[in-house]
């Protein structure tokens, strides 16, 4: 990645009239360059190691989407041969599907979130304690989570099971049904998102002007539309923040599908993020990995795009 | 204990003015359940008491982290020592070229006469790449209680006398059989032993080397034998949802009688639950096929890039020994491959033992036995089918596409 | 649907009120109360199937003794704030500059640049593990804290800067201008006008990214392959493998493993929230 060319516009524009010896003519060149040259200086530790680590690696593994390698030994070109077999794979699909119920019921975070903040945003005694209760669920690693919600789910023993039974109600056993399993896993999914969302919601209330709220009142706005006209409109910069990070943690959904069903039962939870692991980790097929993370990753640029399109807006607004 | 016996060593060399110093040796190893564990550190320690010189590094890793962190250490890092599998298990990295070739310490210790059991699964045309420390036979592990109380006095031992003894189960309310599919491949225990028993070895060989079809008509009949036993409610409900070991306590519990498994679970099962277990051999199917058996093999290996290998070889041998295997196999519950060790005394090893010598053929285990890729797909097949044996013909058509895509069309 | 105060409602409302909300919060918290319920109970209650009645006796420190004793958690622990600190004080000092450098001048192409540590932020992060192993490979990091330290910083580089690079733009840029006039070296503008200013977003990324380095479970599972070097996510599944059978025991681990976070966030609660929400209020 070259480094972008400075705007030599401005600062190098009278440069021959400079004087003196060599050293001293550096250090004006210097001097008279640095808000061009000082910043590069101050991205270029960071911006080297991002792209070491980072951008670099993302263009080598799209170029191994083009291979067949076990992980050792010789990679063999293979062209488009990966990206063929993955459009005929139903696993693929049915991976994809998945994506798409994560992508659709993670929206649900926000809209949660935004109930829980307006039911938790009052001023009672000890409130403070009960939000920070509300919130930690996201502090908790994925990987506990995962683990709490699969005793939740058990069927023979879980907390869920032994709550319904003297109601007379048998539930599947969750994460081992076909037609259940990836909603159990986006329940548990939602249960650190919503709360992120909450917290969100709850700082973007702050801001909430309640003069606006108190005239749309005496005008008669209440109930649904004073929520969807006069406060959702004041909530759009929490909403837009949650909305990026709900999709993007349900694109990047792993850590629970790996610790909670492994993609199972057959395959019926898996989803693209751990489908691709799963081909490098236990299969030994790093190309057709690679061929799926690309997929993902062009499946994500649509949002990352969205999301720097409307950053972009947002600073020509600003400045 | 370890950096006191370090110091003793220190101290011993100083006095001699020894040119020898201390010797690392690194060990990666996939034991992490209980009992593999505490095998696998006397198995250390007692090494270290008979070469007080050596400083064996132990880094213990969870099986299935095991299987990634593999292929990123025997390319780079790689430890001197790691336990692995025999058979098609070894033979992938051996054909990587990241196994070294140890025949010289069967040469020098003898063990082709002390191993016959192994020598086959630790061989690559006809080189040895790895010294095998345990291995064990399967079989169903039942609760003689539970089985009295169904009225049953004898351990089946056709296919009718199983399914009977099933029906007499389900009657006293009893589920016969528990499994947790969570993992895969217990479900692949029972597709083994059913492809034998119905196919005998040869067609089970072929079909793990990807020579015949998936769709065949021998491949089929074997799940409409399974598929009698799903029909009549062998199984316990909602497998998929447990890991092997989440399954036992149904056992446990008296609510299910037979686990088609191994030895490693006779120590998960609770002191008092342990006393009522006892263990049979898969049920004889077709009495014109020979008995044939599945018999892991755990080995330990030194991959090419370690870098003390002089004291990995002197491991080896060291864990090659009669005495040795006694232990550590007896720890293990399993079986020692070398012939002049003794078998733990318990019912369990006594019966393995017992079944694997008059056993007409041996095979490692299906995802230890057949490509890695194929063996995932398979095994999910064999998953959804315990589910769903509606679906058999679909499923069979799946996996036999993921054949055909890494063993070519037939 | 905007709630008024509830103090201006009646009586009846506010109880209403005041009993829903320990209601809802228990159910909220159902399955954390269940894991610490389970890790307070004995191996012979789990073993006879009573998960969930009246436990015979409360092994809480029984339990959490065990996991101490029959496993190496204190290492993993340890070895979760050696890989954990470093890496926030790295992510934080390239970030701090980059966002600097970002927010403070205008050149050609500082969007794009910007655009690159935001985006490479987002990738779905499995893209890079066959790379980034070989990387560390190459660097002879494999297997030392030093890999996933430095693949740490590079990679939450990218969100900091994007993070430091909206506080720093927010600032008055008049303060700048007028160090500018005075002939204050660039440098010195960033240590000493910056700097002070950028410390509430150095606190608020700091807990946040304490959070995040602290729950990740695959780097170190692709990066670490020694026993001795494991952070506390990837011994926990260890210890999964360990006490499969026995839950308590696994349960215990896991709210020892959960532990840090949630002191950390309630410690510096202000400045986690501060850090999550940074442009949820405006922007």
């Amino acid at each position: 990645m070259p480094v972008p060319l400075p705007d030599l516009g401005v600062p190098m524009a009278d440069i021959q009239t400079l004087s003196g010896n060599r050293l001293r003519r550096d250090t004006n060149f210097f001097r008279k360059n640095k808000l061009v040259i000082m910043p590069m200086v101050f991205i270029a530790p960071a911006f080297a190691m991002f792209s070491l680590f980072v951008i670099y690696p993302i263009i080598q593994s799209i170029a191994l989407s083009f291979t067949e390698w076990q992980g050792i030994g010789p990679k063999k070109w293979v062209g488009l041969d990966n990206y063929r077999l993955l459009f005929g794979d139903p696993v693929f699909w049915t991976s994809l599907v998945n994506n798409v119920y994560w992508l659709v019921l993670f929206l649900l975070a926000p809209v949660l979130g935004l109930f829980v903040a307006l039911f938790l945003n009052q001023n009672v005694f000890g409130i403070r304690l009960v939000k920070s209760l509300f919130f930690f669920p996201f502090v908790v690693s994925q990987i506990v989570v995962g683990l709490i919600f699969a005793w939740f789910y058990d069927p023979a023993f879980g907390l869920l099971a032994t709550m319904l039974e003297p109601l007379g109600i048998k539930i599947p056993a969750i994460l081992a049904n076909e037609d259940w399993a990836t909603f159990g896993i986006i329940i548990a999914g939602l249960w650190p998102q919503t709360a992120y969302c909450m917290i969100l919601y709850l700082t973007g209330l702050n801001s909430v002007n309640p003069e606006m709220i108190e005239a749309a009142r005496l005008d008669g706005a209440k109930g649904w539309r004073l929520l969807v006209k006069i406060v959702l409109p004041q909530l759009r910069a929490a909403t837009f923040i949650a909305l990026v990070v709900t999709v993007i943690g349900a694109l990047r959904s792993f850590d629970l599908v790996a610790v909670m069903t492994e993609g199972g039962p057959y395959n019926s939870s898996n989803v693209l993020a751990y489908y691709m692991y799963d081909n490098a980790i236990f299969r030994y097929r790093m190309g057709y990995a690679s061929a799926i993370a690309t997929i993902l990753f062009l499946i994500m640029d649509v949002y990352i795009a969205w999301f720097l399109m409307r950053l972009l807006k947002n600073e020509k607004g600003a400045r | 204990m370890k950096h006191f016996k370090t110091a003793i060593c220190a101290g011993m060399i100083a006095l001699f003015a020894s040119s020898v110093s201390a010797r690392d040796l690194v060990m990666n190893a996939n034991t992490s359940d209980p009992a593999q564990k505490q095998a696998m550190e006397d198995l250390i320690a007692d090494f270290e008491a008979a070469y007080p010189e050596i400083d064996v590094k132990f880094n213990l890793y969870d099986h299935e982290a095991f299987k990634v962190a593999m292929r990123n250490f025997l390319v780079s890092d790689a430890p001197d020592l790691i336990t692995w599998n025999a058979g098609n298990r070894m033979k992938v990295f051996v054909d990587l070229g990241l196994f070294e070739d140890v025949s010289d310490v069967w040469e020098a210790e003898g063990l082709y006469d002390k191993m016959p059991a192994v020598v086959g699964a630790s061989s690559v045309d006809g080189k040895q790449y790895g010294v095998p420390y345990a291995y064990y036979a399967w079989g169903f592990y039942y609760r003689k209680d539970l089985f009295e109380k169904a009225g049953i006095t004898e351990t089946p031992t056709t296919w009718e006398e199983f399914k009977e003894v099933g029906a007499k189960l389900n009657a006293a309310g009893i589920t016969p059989v528990t499994i947790g599919t969570k993992n895969l491949w217990p479900a692949a225990g029972w597709f083994d032993f059913m492809n034998l028993r119905i196919n005998g070895v040869e067609f089970h060989a072929d079909l793990m080397d990807g020579k015949v079809a998936y769709t065949d008509d021998r491949v089929k009949k074997v799940f409409e034998s399974w598929a009698e036993l799903v029909k009549a409610d062998f199984f316990v409900e909602n497998h998929p949802a447990y890991s092997f070991q989440e399954a036992l306590p149904f056992m446990n519990q008296g609510n299910a009688a037979m686990y088609l498994l191994a030895p490693f679970i006779v120590s998960m099962f609770p002191e008092d639950v342990r006393e009522k277990v006892e263990w049979f051999p898969f049920p004889i199917i077709d009495p014109e096929v020979g008995i044939y058996e599945d018999a892991p093999t755990d080995s330990f290996h030194i991959p090419v890039n370690a870098k003390n290998k002089e004291d990995a070889r002197l491991f080896l041998a060291f864990a090659a020994k009669a005495d040795v295997q006694t232990k550590t196999a007896g720890t293990l519950d399993m079986l020692p491959p070398n012939v002049n060790a003794s078998v733990k005394d318990d019912r369990f090893a006594k019966g393995g033992f017992e079944q694997l010598s008059k056993a007409n053929g041996i095979m490692q285990f299906y995802d230890r036995d057949t490509d890695p890729a194929l063996a995932k797909v398979g095994m999910q097949g064999f998953q959804e089918f315990l589910q769903n044996p509606d679906r058999i013909d679909q499923i069979l058509e799946r996996i036999e596409a993921e054949r055909a895509r890494i063993y070519g069309a037939l | 649907m905007f709630p008024r105060p509830i103090q201006d409602s009646s009586r009846s409302r506010q109880l209403m009120y005041k009993v829903a909300l320990p209601i809802s919060l228990v159910i909220w918290l159902l399955p954390m109360i269940a894991i610490v319920a389970t890790a307070g109970r004995s191996l012979s209650d789990l073993n006879y199937g009573n998960y969930w009645g009246i436990p015979s006796e409360w092994a809480f420190v029984e339990n959490f003794s065990a996991v101490f004793g029959s496993s190496s958690i204190g290492v993993y622990l340890l070895n979760s704030v050696i890989i954990t600190l470093p890496s926030i004080v790295g992510a934080l000092f390239l970030s701090t500059l980059a966002g600097a450098g970002l927010a403070l001048y205008k050149f050609r192409g500082r969007f794009l640049i910007l655009a690159l540590f935001i985006a490479g932020n987002f990738v779905p992060f499995q893209i890079l593990m066959i790379p980034v192993r070989q990387l560390t490979l190459d660097l002879g990091v494999y297997d030392t804290y030093w890999g996933v330290i430095l693949f740490q910083i590079a990679f939450q580089t990218g969100f900091c800067t994007f993070f430091m690079r909206n506080f720093i733009a927010d600032l008055p840029f008049e303060l700048v201008e007028a160090a500018r006039a005075e002939g204050v070296s660039e440098w010195n503008i960033l240590i000493h006008v910056i700097v002070p200013l950028v410390r509430p977003a150095l606190a608020a990324l700091a807990v946040l990214e304490f959070t995040f380095i602290w729950n990740d479970f695959f780097w170190p599972l692709i990066l670490i392959q020694s026993d001795e070097l494991r952070p506390i996510t990837l011994g926990l599944t260890t210890l999964k493998g360990q006490y499969i059978s026995s839950f308590n025991l696994l349960a215990a681990g896991s709210l020892i493993a959960a532990l840090p976070p949630v002191m950390m966030f309630f410690a510096m609660q202000r400045h986690f929230i501060a850090g999550l929400t940074l442009g949820a209020s405006k922007g």
